[in-house]
């Protein structure tokens, strides 16, 4: 595996159309930190960390990687494109981590299959390699496709909202292997909603709205006064009203 | 007995023409399973239609000799594949809608080219005739079988993960796009090549038919693929006995023949004797 580098973004300006959807956003995400961004529907959280594996084209700014290719940061887009109705099994899923070192036309060795059933009994489906995805629920499948994500062996790893369509169980679980990958040192983002798991797990946070509201250490991040900035009016009320009725 | 399903093969049309379809039967319905997969059934449509031109012109040009006419159908195939595909992408509009224009202009054209002929019999082109197969349509289908199968065996990995998921094989330089274009000039290859017994209009109907058939057979992909040629195989054989028999063009009998294996499979299915189908588990 690289060796997870700083990213550094300056003056990051990403549009959709003739709308900016990130406005000249700058700063750094350090190797092996573990980073939330936070931010309202249409906050153009999905947009920055699409910009970071180079899929979106930068309107304005740089993307810093520090010596890193695109194809060593690991993206899981929310909702993903995969097409679950097709006929394949979770185990080949898996295996199209090894994309990058096997190309389109190398087997798949031994040791790698192993490393296949390995992961998925890491992220809690052993012996479900022959399984057809479509059989799976989606809590299941977003386990699959973490297990996919292991496998890529990536330095930094980008997450939209990995926990959004799945039960608590496998949040629960899913949050676990995110833990493990920081303390491997990996580089990990994860755009979020559940401010109180932010603050529990979560040592620096990337509050935006459009603009970066505040990007740092996450109890200085997400005050009750950048939430507000941020338009997360709600989110800043519930916190406040928690904080009396402790 | 004899006579009803071996004695047509004694004669050497209904064998030459049994020889091409299974050479189509072979290499038509894999390429199928896969627009099936895509969500781009229509695609075929748009193919079949967007040979027409083609065909007619070669004809036109060169008379009915079907390297002229199997060329420019070729042509017209790759020409009508490469603008639906510019269509969906650069335009907002509905990718099925663009798709059903493009098809009806087509066929307009090339009903247009060949009534402007004097001597081309368009039933035959539409819909096909056994009695024109001759040496080198045979060997053009055999051809085209040939390049297929292994062309589409190197494309196997691509083609799989960019139909799996587009959104990580461009994230992990996959070759998506390259993929999908030479795999669409395969489909152009068969929708002619299939041309000469089956009629343009006929002959995405034993790539697709046993294909759609194909998914009450089996849950995994190769699975599928091998259930699609042995339809097809069925389908091509008993197709030409019907023709044979009641005297119908091959196009119609074989895809109508392709069409009843689809309902027998669906009932088989969903009557739960086939065991291993998709709404088994």
């Amino acid at each position: 595996m690289v060796t997870a580098s700083a990213i550094q973004l300056e003056g990051v300006t990403l549009r959709h159309g003739l709308r900016d959807a990130v406005r000249s956003v700058s700063g750094c995400f350090a190797p092996g930190g573990l980073t939330a961004i936070v931010g309202p529907n249409g906050a153009g959280k999905s947009t920055l960390i699409r910009a970071l594996v180079g899929l979106q084209p930068l309107a304005a700014g740089r993307i810093d990687r520090g010596g890193m290719a695109a194809g060593d940061i690991a993206l899981l887009p929310q909702g993903s494109e995969l097409d679950r109705d097709f006929p394949i099994a979770c185990a080949d899923v898996v295996a199209l981590g090894f994309t990058r070192r096997l190309g389109s036309f190398r087997g798949i060795s031994a040791r790698q299959r192993s490393a296949v059933d390995d992961a998925l009994a890491a992220v809690g489906l052993p012996d479900h390699g022959g399984r057809p995805i479509g059989h799976l629920s989606a809590g299941q499948f977003q386990r699959v496709l973490f297990a996919r994500m292991m496998l890529r062996d990536c330095p930094v790893l980008l997450l939209d909202e990995p926990f959004s369509a799945v039960d608590t169980t496998t949040a629960c679980d899913l949050l676990a292997i995110v833990k493990t990958w920081h303390q491997r040192g990996q580089t990990v983002v994860v755009v979020l909603h559940d401010l109180d798991l932010v603050r529990d797990v979560f040592p620096e946070t990337l509050l935006m709205a459009q603009k970066a509201i505040a990007w740092g250490p996450t109890a200085q991040a997400l005050t009750d006064h950048n939430l507000h900035h941020a338009g997360l009016f709600h989110m800043a009320w519930a916190c406040t009203s928690r904080r009396h009725a402790a | 007995m004899y006579d009803l399903l071996l004695g047509p093969f004694e004669l050497g049309f209904m064998r030459r023409a049994l020889a091409g379809c299974l050479a189509l039967a072979v290499a038509g319905p894999p390429l199928g399973v896969f627009l099936v997969l895509r969500r781009m059934s229509l695609m075929s449509d748009v193919l079949q239609h967007g040979v027409l031109p083609g065909i007619a012109l070669g004809a036109a040009v060169a008379g009915l000799s079907v390297w002229a006419m199997g060329l420019g159908g070729i042509l017209a195939g790759l020409a009508v594949a490469l603008l639906a595909g510019w269509l969906s992408r650069n335009t907002n509009g509905r990718e099925d809608s663009q798709f059903a224009g493009i098809y009806l202009i087509a066929l307009a054209i090339g009903v247009t080219i060949v009534s402007l002929q004097r001597g081309i019999d368009l039933t035959h082109l539409l819909f096909g005739s056994v009695l024109s197969v001759d040496d080198t349509a045979l060997y053009c289908m055999a051809g085209v079988t040939t390049i297929v199968l292994p062309v589409l065996a190197v494309l196997w990995r691509p083609l799989i993960m960019e139909s799996l998921d587009p959104g990580f094989t461009a994230a992990t330089g996959g070759g998506g796009g390259l993929s999908h274009l030479v795999f669409l000039a395969l489909v152009v290859l068969c929708v002619v090549s299939g041309f000469v017994a089956l009629g343009t209009l006929m002959s995405v109907g034993l790539m697709m038919l046993p294909a759609i058939a194909a998914r009450h057979w089996s849950l995994s992909l190769s699975g599928q693929i091998r259930s699609s040629v042995a339809l097809a195989v069925l389908a091509s054989v008993f197709g030409l006995l019907v023709s044979y028999h009641i005297e119908i063009p091959a196009g119609p009998a074989i895809v109508l023949t392709a069409g009843a294996l689809w309902f027998v499979s669906l009932a088989l299915e969903q009557g739960g004797i086939i065991p291993f189908g998709r709404s088994a588990a």
